[in-house]
């Protein structure tokens, strides 16, 4: 299949082929990082632009990463230190950057749907590097590739994600993305970290963490955010541990060998102990590898297509 | 100056009329009402195929003046007013400085009789500043010519607060509008609460936000004997007190807005921040149940909640954008097309939430075509069909939740006090 899309904003918003269609171009964009000069030329003389309006480091640099290996020239804008500071409305910056003849913009926000809002009004392509609660797309799909490369197939998996459920961006796009490819999907948090109508999404619920471990072939742990002003919402830490936390002891009890992943950064002794995010379960740091490829496709599949766009409309 | 208006299906339901006649407008009145009217009137309208209604009373418009004139004024809300054969509009007290007061009342009165090109009432807030501590003197916000109390776009918290002013509007002999919203449950959200909220990874407004505060007012207006008048009911479970109300005899009326009998929170996908408003839209089951309710007459009225705001304020980050939403020029077209051609009620109900309710919950001698009535009238060719689009309105304002969204129902002519202020052309 041809990718056509212009934005890349979310997983919900995906074909089961075209999520397909990402991780094959992955696959073969891995080997790149592997080489002496880890180079290719597939996006020299385009510019994409990071506009990060939330603190990251590692979607930041894993985006730069992946587009540099494509030749693409890279500018990164932290709106701390920009004219967003002195009021610039989002599509006024990004209609800005787009009369600089940048071509991509990867976008992180922390306003649900603005990757949308900012992507319906530009022409050249968007791809949501988070947005607020809603989807982190790229995230899910290196976690779906890793969960791949290490088991061969997504289709009738058994992945539970444990943690913050409620105000995950990274839960929502990979219960669209593991559903989409066939895996089941169950969600296991504290009751008030489960949000509203989410087994419409196609997922299980608990709130014991050992039934989400029990016939699980890969658990995602996702960062408990303290740092959130809804206290009241929030287990104390030592208690989130006691109860939901992954230990060795509670992967031993799996007649499986349980893959362990967490998109960072963890929260040691919180969300998992050290013994498990070290050990031969966990997936971690191959996820940030895998990262890289990932985008670089993302990268290179919407610049293909707007290329693509661009050229039917002048025929 | 005589007005003929010649062969139109005339309905006006508080007199059950329904016929097919013409009407002679003589002055700011209607003088007469009958078949073949020959008046060598300098103006004819050929209304043949059309219907001749009450001008529409819009009980709930924010026309932003004073304050904010960037999003309306009185001279642009109530030429969209006309545009949408709307002849009198309650102007909400949330304006900047709010109607608190009787020089402030004044001080729109001055800019209503310079500017305003339909029948402009004014509804005066029941707090200073809409603060929610101190009581608006209600009796001289009366005298000085407010029809109505709302603090509107806020709930007053205070209950104290609140039982005095249903005492106080008893006394004074006018309806108190509440806007009902519990902070406390809603603050932050920005849609309804449920699979959607989940979904677009949104913060949510409960509908307990809105049923508990209903359930509070009821109490205080019960207990008060005070005029309750509910504004944008969204949800079932308000419904379902307003009608318990209702029949235990508490002096309730209720009004809703088309967009939450028309659209469901299914219509925030894509983060179109021009489905964003206070209350959200609710569930497809809250909207039946308003549908149904209107049909029950549980719910009396049919308001538009026209809240204009700029480009600048809704062409940002849904969460960050205002909450609120025109409607003055599609509230007849809406209301016909989603109640009418679905058989919810026929013509003379769905004018009786449009005119005839609203002018008695205010007081008004309007809301009627009668021989030596005042000449409020709108024109409307019913099966005329179109798309409504962003050049259509002549609100300063296109934040509109039907904008490419098909209607019947076109008006062709309003007229108010006897004048033409608005013909399709």
């Amino acid at each position: 299949m041809v990718w056509t899309k212009k934005d890349l904003l979310g997983l919900e918003y995906l074909s089961r082929e075209e999520i397909e269609l990402i991780l094959s171009t992955a696959d073969s964009f891995k080997e790149v990082s592997t080489r002496e000069i880890k180079k290719v030329p597939a996006l020299r003389g385009k510019t994409v632009v990071n506009l990060f309006y939330e603190p990251s480091t590692r979607t930041r640099v894993s985006f730069e990463v992946a587009a540099k290996r494509l030749s693409a020239d890279v500018i990164n804008i932290a709106t701390e230190t920009s004219s967003v500071r002195k009021g610039e409305t989002l599509i006024d910056t990004g209609k800005n950057i787009q009369a600089l003849n940048a071509d991509i913009i990867v976008m992180r926000h922390n306003c649900s749907g603005a990757a949308h809002m900012l992507a319906r009004s530009l022409d050249i392509s968007v791809v949501n590097g988070g947005d607020g609660w809603h989807e982190h797309p790229t995230q899910a799909l290196l976690d779906i590739f890793t969960l791949k490369e290490k088991l061969g197939r997504i289709e009738g998996l058994n992945v539970s994600i444990v943690g913050d459920i409620a105000h995950s961006r990274v839960a929502r796009s990979n219960i669209w993305g593991l559903t989409k490819l066939g895996g089941n999907v169950t969600v296991c948090a504290p009751k008030m970290l489960i949000p509203d109508g989410i087994e419409k999404m196609g997922v299980k619920i608990t709130n014991n963490i050992e039934s989400a471990l029990k016939n699980a072939d890969a658990v995602n742990v996702l960062r408990m955010q303290f740092e959130r002003d809804e206290k009241d919402a929030f287990p104390k830490q030592l208690e989130y541990f006691r109860e939901f936390g992954i230990t060795k002891e509670r992967l031993n009890k799996s007649a499986k060998k349980i893959i362990v992943m967490h998109p960072g950064p963890i929260n040691r002794g919180i969300e998992m102990s050290s013994d498990v995010a070290d050990g031969d379960n966990s997936v971690i740091l191959e996820q940030v590898t895998n990262g890289i490829a990932v985008r670089m496709a993302v990268l290179f599949l919407v610049a293909q297509a707007n290329e693509r766009r661009k050229n039917e409309t002048v025929d | 100056m005589k007005l003929l208006i010649k062969d139109a299906r005339i309905i006006s339901p508080a007199d059950k009329l329904d016929q097919i006649a013409d009407i002679l407008i003589d002055g700011s009145k209607i003088l007469k009402i009958g078949k073949n009217i020959k008046a060598g009137a300098p103006k004819i309208i050929d209304a043949a195929n059309k219907i001749a209604v009450p001008g529409l009373i819009d009980m709930h418009v924010h026309l932003r003046e004073p304050g904010r004139e960037d999003k309306e004024t009185v001279q642009s809300g109530t030429l969209a007013a006309a545009k949408g054969g709307v002849t009198s509009v309650l102007a909400m007290p949330n304006t900047d400085p709010a109607m608190d007061s009787a020089g402030n009342i004044k001080l729109l009165k001055d800019i209503i009789q310079k500017t305003a090109n339909v029948n402009v009432f004014i509804c005066g807030a029941i707090t200073k500043e809409r603060k929610g501590k101190e009581l608006v003197d209600i009796a001289a916000l009366k005298k000085s010519g407010a029809l109505a109390i709302s603090e509107d776009g806020n709930s007053v918290d205070d209950d104290n607060v609140m039982f005095s002013a249903f005492k106080a509007a008893k006394k004074a002999g006018v309806p108190v509008i509440c806007h009902c919203e519990d902070l406390s449950l809603s603050a932050g959200g920005v849609i309804n609460a449920g699979f959607y909220s989940t979904k677009l990874g949104l913060r949510g407004i409960s509908r307990e936000s809105e049923y508990k505060r209903v359930s509070r007012d009821i109490n205080l207006a019960k207990k008060s004997g005070s005029h309750i008048h509910i504004a944008h009911v969204s949800s079932k479970e308000s419904i379902e007190l307003i009608a318990e109300a209702k029949k235990t005899g508490v002096n309730i009326t209720a009004e809703t807005a088309p967009h939450y009998f028309t659209l469901d929170e299914s219509a925030v996908e894509g983060f179109d921040t021009n489905m964003k408003m206070n209350p959200p839209l609710r569930r497809k089951e809250d909207l039946l149940a308003l549908r149904g309710a209107l049909k029950e007459g549980i719910i009396d009225i049919i308001a538009s909640d026209h809240a204009p705001h700029t480009e600048n304020e809704k062409e940002i980050e849904f969460e960050r954008a205002a909450f609120g939403v025109i409607g003055l020029e599609t509230l007849l077209a809406v209301s016909y097309t989603e109640l009418v051609k679905t058989k919810i009620l026929d013509w003379p109900q769905l004018l009786m939430k449009l005119t005839v309710n609203p002018a008695r919950v205010l007081g008004l001698k309007k809301g009627l075509v009668k021989e030596g009535e005042d000449a409020d009238i709108a024109i409307v060719s019913p099966e005329t069909e179109w798309v409504v689009e962003k050049e259509f309105f002549l609100s300063k304002s296109k934040n509109s939740p039907f904008i490419n969204k098909k209607l019947f129902g076109l008006v062709e002519y309003t007229i108010c006090k006897g004048s033409i202020v608005y013909s399709k052309g």
